[in-house]
């Protein structure tokens, strides 16, 4: 596996706070970025080193934090480097491929007439491609359950709205720029909405809270606005 | 039985020590701004820990307390009274039922801790009681108290009841509504509160992109609080910090204390409700210990940045650890005894 063949030397460590190391596992958003974060999480899953209580990955590395009454930096790092080092055996959990429904256009996608008309393209050429792509899950961020997703076609990549919108609701598929998302919670939001997801992407009630987890494939699939309203979750 | 809230304040929710473990999900810890303050109040009511406790922001709220209950004050003096007298801060203090608690104006400090012997009960979501606002779940329906709201309470532990106990007698025995014993937490205890705080920080991973100037300002000069300051992020007012060359830093775990610098060059602190990750160069990270006294600094305080390594960052934090769970022992004891000797 070329991927794993990566200099896991102290370099790559660094500090954030008494209770954090960042592992950097490279300096671009890639996909073979992407698999070496993945199998550093699997790493930590399932190691179980002494005192760390959780990771978090991001584009290019991933974050663990640890309790150092257990250990400290230097013994995390220590025994970091070992595992990190041994990993090139290291199999990838296989990934999850969660298919996202989605209401195009009308109400709940106000802006897929706009993205259309950019392009040149018509509604359903918009939904057309916005459904073959095979999304990868970089990283969740920015509000819980948020997915930064890799993969949208340069054909309907589209600027965000010069004036953000006071509120998004819930479960909004929007467009900005080379980026696609849900937005899983209500808030201001500036990119192009061009549909809604019955799904609820944040369930703080549930044990995984987030639907979507890094390392997913995502996929959107057209339904009508009866099945979105057949398919509706409860709202918090 | 519960606490009615009269007059809920400014902004007061229900926080614990925080949400670990869900990070990835996109979720912040968040948690006590002041972890020391919380810490001590609950020690000082015989709670774990993380049991939960009102954060209460410059103005307090007034409370009516429907049962005898064991409480304790601990970070920001917003003057507390019942019945026209004052609450003594960093102390057991029980009130009697049918005692209403009110604060009035802030002496000190912005953020003040009630805990309650027993703690305050409200659904354990992700293994935490902390009220996230931004996202609206947790604590107390998620959203700060309101009129009306009436919280619950746990069962107190052995040495609190023992304290209770004993306070109760004396209370009784001379016709007050608030009774609390001689000793307190000593101030020698607490962190270095201060209006114009020396904040120490560790370099951040960013640092070595900015260029000397700016690391000398950094260090030198005062940051002002802004008033766009909130749990999220204290926004400073100082000296423009440069980087050498514009850098793009792909997005990546920030935590409570990331001194973070957007283009206008004047830094943020990322506060106990930060985002999981953040895309600005990180110039420091303020030392944990530390963080309770950014925590009570106001918009206005005015914070210098002391610069330690971090091996020593983190032995003041062990240190600190360490000290903690002596003086929660002693407490502990001095709890269990107040049910002996009264």
């Amino acid at each position: 596996m070329t991927e794993l063949s990566y200099s896991w030397t102290e370099d790559v460590l660094s500090t954030l706070g008494e209770t954090g190391v960042m592992i950097r596992c490279g300096d671009a958003i890639s996909e073979a970025v992407h698999r070496r974060v993945m199998s550093v999480c699997t790493l930590l899953e399932k190691s179980q080193l002494p005192g760390i209580l959780e990771w978090l990955p991001s584009f290019a590395s991933v974050t663990l934090f640890y309790d150092p009454l257990i250990s400290p930096y230097h013994e995390v790092c220590g025994r970091l480097l070992h595992e990190l080092n041994k990993m090139q055996v290291a199999t990838l959990a296989e990934p999850r491929t969660i298919i996202i429904p989605v209401c195009y256009g009308g109400e709940l996608g106000p802006d897929l007439e706009y993205v259309a008309t950019e392009h040149g393209l018509t509604p359903d050429e918009v939904i057309a491609i916005h459904t073959s792509g095979d999304y990868l899950v970089h990283m969740i961020g920015f509000a819980p359950g948020f997915p930064y997703l890799g993969g949208l076609s340069e054909k309907i990549a589209t600027p965000r709205r010069p004036t953000p919108r006071l509120r998004v609701e819930a479960g909004t598929v929007g467009i900005g720029g080379k980026q696609t998302g849900v937005y899983p919670v209500t808030t201001p939001g500036g990119w192009q909405c061009i549909g809604r997801t019955p799904l609820a992407l944040f369930r703080p009630m549930e044990n995984l809270p987030s639907l979507l987890a890094a390392g997913d494939r995502v996929r959107f699939a057209s339904i009508s606005l009866q099945e979105y309203l057949e398919q509706k979750e409860g709202e918090r | 039985m519960s606490i009615e809230v009269i007059r809920p304040g400014l902004l007061s929710t229900v926080q614990d020590e925080g949400r670990m473990g869900f990070r990835r999900y996109g979720i912040h810890p968040g948690g006590v701004m002041d972890t020391f303050a919380a810490r001590a109040a609950n020690a000082l009511v015989g709670n774990s820990r993380d049991a939960a406790v009102l954060e209460m922001t410059i103005t307090g709220p007034e409370l009516r307390f429907h049962e005898n209950r064991l409480i304790s004050l601990c970070g920001a003096d917003l003057t507390a009274t019942v019945d026209d007298l004052s609450v003594p801060l960093w102390r057991p203090v029980v009130l009697l039922a049918g005692s209403v608690l009110r604060f009035g104006r802030c002496r000190s400090g912005l953020r003040s801790y009630m805990a309650i012997a027993g703690g305050i009960v409200v659904p354990e979501i992700m293994g935490s009681r902390s009220t996230d606002l931004k996202t609206g779940f947790g604590g107390f329906k998620g959203r700060a108290l309101k009129v009306g709201d009436r919280l619950s309470v746990g069962e107190a532990s052995r040495e609190a009841q023992a304290a209770l106990h004993g306070l109760i007698v004396e209370a009784e025995k001379n016709n007050w509504r608030m009774h609390a014993p001689a000793w307190y937490l000593s101030s020698r205890e607490w962190p270095a509160y201060h209006a114009e705080p020396v904040i120490r920080v560790m370099p951040g991973k960013d640092s070595a992109e900015f260029n000397e100037d700016s690391l000398e300002r950094f260090h030198k000069e005062r940051y002002v609080i802004s008033p766009q300051s909130d749990r999220m992020g204290y926004r400073l007012e100082g000296a423009k910090l440069e980087l050498v060359q514009p850098m793009d830093r792909l997005s990546e775990a920030v935590t409570y204390g990331t001194v973070q610098v957007p283009a206008d060059g004047q830094p943020i602190i990322l506060m106990a409700d930060h985002h999981t990750i953040g895309g600005y160069p990180v110039i420091a990270q303020v030392a944990r210990v530390d963080l309770p006294i950014l925590a009570q600094a106001k918009p206005g305080d005015r914070v210098t940045f002391e610069r330690i390594t971090y091996e020593e960052a983190q032995q003041l934090f062990l240190e600190q650890e360490l000290e903690w769970r002596l003086a929660d022992q002693l407490i502990r004891r001095r709890l269990a005894e107040m049910g002996d000797h009264q």
